[in-house]
């Protein structure tokens, strides 16, 4: 098992140098800062001086190197729009877009496994039918028609919830969260749900095609003969058997939203790290962009190491050290 | 004569299928007193494994039990409610499946697995579960049961997972097992040794013993009763020396003559000749009588399972081997 947690650590760390210079590669192609950073009319000096002063005159290589080696000590440098720590800046957004993406990720599991455990279990029962259709829709309306729709039936018309922003916060390990106010609940409950239909959707699919072919197998037959009851057989059998692709698409989720969670930030004017990708892209603010594509690269990274750490907790026929 | 402890009598089980009715039981009787080996024999797709799953209420659809009955210890189990099935089933009529890699849960330790099965029909705490795990498994000749509760079933060999499989089936003592071809995955050496044991078993505990399989040789040593089963109806019953000294079906007598016996080596084994024929598509009357030497323009109806006046043995045949012309 140790040599399997260390085998992939390495992998992890590989794969991030590998992608913090794909990173830093692909934002140097993009446009050049010093056109946004100074006025059309600024003179050949300052010019000159400020190209010294972002070190944007060095070969590419030292560029990295110079980034790469400030990134290992916590700096991710100064954004050229705001002028204060790329580091500070992305992490006064990073709550918000994570108790986001949480809630809507976990909220979609929670829910959606059970209900497609059952359609997989009674694939022929009308309640099966209706949580599969209705799977469908999940999948084919766009979210940003959704949230706005959301907006109109629960902030607008019924006037139940708020239709943006996050709402009261408190604070929590020196960071402000919304989950834990009853106004940061109620600002948290519309984006969360708008963006957690596909990923239902998706865990309904999933869980539902495991348990239908699980249910058929072997395993379950024996189980029966044994006279296990059917709610045992459904917990501690299928569940468990099917817990991997379950698992995978958890993290590939949760992964995809911390990063990607821009539309539905957009619509509920959720202050995440989402909207401010958006606005970094547009004006070129090359060290936010760079840090922040780093830092999704982390992410993904993480997360994968931690689902392919709980594949060998979930099947112990992995645990061998396989490749 | 008192009630023996199973009678299946007139068991009918279709598969009700796109393609049409599957009749893969269709009439089936057998009977079986406290204590006794009754081994059912047959080629694949005859309809074994559906009739002991019949038994047990396991079947799953497209399949129903469309009629007969199934006497256990005194309870009728066709049309029992589900949860009454439930009690009994692992806890009075256990069952053991072909290939134990598919039926463990690969993901779950083998006292785990134990764990599950006797909490299904009693309330008892892990370490007591574990003990009493531990305590068959050492019954069913496993070295070192400690450690092999904790392993999962891939660390585990072939025959110590039937094995494993075995002690599950035996943890509440049922009263019968019905074993599904528990050997055919096997290497021969090892099938030798889960026969011997589960002989050594069965006259220790008392367990009634359903032994399913198509290979004859597997249950001539094992068996008290044989019953010979072809395209979901039993066509010879009797007690195993008769049936396997005298066979009076043609098919029984096939089968026995392609079972490699005493032969001179080198010689060839008689086949039966045809297959199986599929269940769509039965002829007229006799089942066997497309494949059968003796088949004759009488055998366009189906012959009833009768013995013969003071003889032990039932065969379903309007010219058994051996009649009196
Ligand atoms: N799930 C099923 N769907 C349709 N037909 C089935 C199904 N299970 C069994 N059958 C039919 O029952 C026949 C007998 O199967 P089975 O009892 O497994 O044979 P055996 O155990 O003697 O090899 C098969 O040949 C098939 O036609
Ligand atoms: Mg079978």
């Amino acid at each position: 098992m140790l040599g399997f947690v260390i085998q992939r650590l390495l992998q992890a760390v590989l794969v991030m140098i590998a992608m913090s210079i794909l990173v830093f590669v692909g934002v140097y192609a993009i446009g050049n800062p010093i056109d946004v950073l100074l006025s059309p009319d600024a003179d050949q000096r300052i010019r000159a001086e400020t190209i010294a002063r972002y070190g944007l005159d060095r070969p590419l290589w030292e560029q990295y190197l110079v980034f790469a080696g400030r990134l290992l000590q916590g700096d991710f440098g100064r954004s050229f729009i705001f002028g204060i720590s790329v580091f500070d800046l992305v992490m006064s957004r990073l709550p918000a877009t994570l108790e986001l993406t949480l809630a809507a990720t976990l909220g979609a599991t929670l829910i959606g496994v059970p209900l497609g455990m059952y359609a997989g279990y009674r694939p022929n029962g009308a309640l099966s039918k209706g949580i599969m259709a209705a799977s469908v829709l999940g999948f084919s309306v766009p979210t940003f028609w959704i949230g706005i729709v959301l907006i109109f039936t629960f902030a607008v018309n019924l006037a139940w919830l708020p239709a943006g922003q996050r709402g009261a916060t408190a604070a929590l390990f020196g960071v402000e969260w919304s989950f834990l106010t009853v106004d940061g609940l109620r600002h948290l409950l519309l984006p969360a749900l708008n963006l957690s239909l596909f990923k239902l959707a998706l865990m309904i699919r999933l869980a539902r095609a495991g348990t239908r072919e699980v249910m058929l197998g072997e395993t379950v037959r024996f189980a029966r003969a044994a006279g296990l009851r059917e709610g045992t057989i459904l917990r501690r059998h299928v569940l468990k058997l099917i817990a991997i692709p379950l698992v995978t698409v958890f993290g590939l989720e949760l992964a995809s939203t911390l990063a990607f969670a821009v539309v539905t930030e957009t619509i509920f004017s959720w202050p995440g790290v989402g909207k401010l990708i958006i606005d970094s892209i547009s004006t070129l603010d090359r060290p936010v962009m760079v840090s922040y594509l780093v830092l999704v690269a982390f992410l993904f990274i993480t997360i994968n190491l931690i689902v392919d750490l709980s594949y060998a907790l979930l099947d112990p026929r992995i645990r061998r050290g396989r490749g | 004569m008192s009630e023996p402890l199973l009678r299946v009598s007139g068991l009918a089980t279709h598969f009700f299928t796109r393609a049409g009715v599957a009749k893969a039981v269709d009439g089936v009787d057998l009977s079986l007193a406290r204590g006794r080996i009754l081994g059912l024999v047959g080629e694949s797709g005859s309809g074994k494994s559906v009739t002991g799953f019949s038994i047990l209420g396991l079947v799953d659809a497209p399949g129903r039990i469309v009629g007969g009955s199934v006497r256990f210890d005194g309870t009728e189990l066709v049309g029992l409610d589900a949860e009454s099935l439930r009690q009994l089933r692992g806890r009075r009529i256990a069952m053991v499946f072909q290939d134990p890699m598919m039926t463990l849960n690969p993901v779950l330790t083998v006292g785990e697995q134990m764990i599950l099965a006797l909490r299904a029909h009693q309330r008892i705490g892990r370490t007591e579960a574990l003990a009493r795990g531990r305590d068959l498994l050492g019954t069913v000749g496993i070295p070192s049961p400690d450690e092999r509760l904790r392993a999962y079933p891939h660390q585990l060999s072939g025959g110590m997972r039937q094995r494993v499989a075995i002690a599950i089936a035996m943890l509440h003592r049922p009263d019968l097992i019905i074993a599904d071809e528990p050997t055919t995955a096997l290497d021969v050496s090892i099938q030798g040794q889960i026969l011997h044991e589960m002989r050594r078993l069965a006259r220790e505990t008392g367990v009634a013993l359903i032994w399913i399989t198509h290979d004859l040789a597997v249950v001539s040593n094992l068996a008290d009763d044989i019953a010979v089963m072809y395209a979901g109806r039993i066509v010879e019953s009797g007690p195993a020396r008769d049936v396997l000294d005298r066979p009076r079906h043609p098919y029984t007598r096939g089968l026995l003559d392609s079972v490699p016996g005493d032969m001179p080596p080198g010689a060839r084994l008689a086949q039966i000749p045809g297959s199986t024929p599929s269940l769509l598509h039965l002829p007229q009357g006799c089942s066997f009588r497309e494949r059968c030497a003796r088949a004759a323009t009488g055998c366009a109806t189906m012959p009833e399972l009768i013995a013969a006046p003071g003889s032990p043995v039932a065969v379903r045949c309007h010219d058994p081997i051996g009649a009196a012309p």
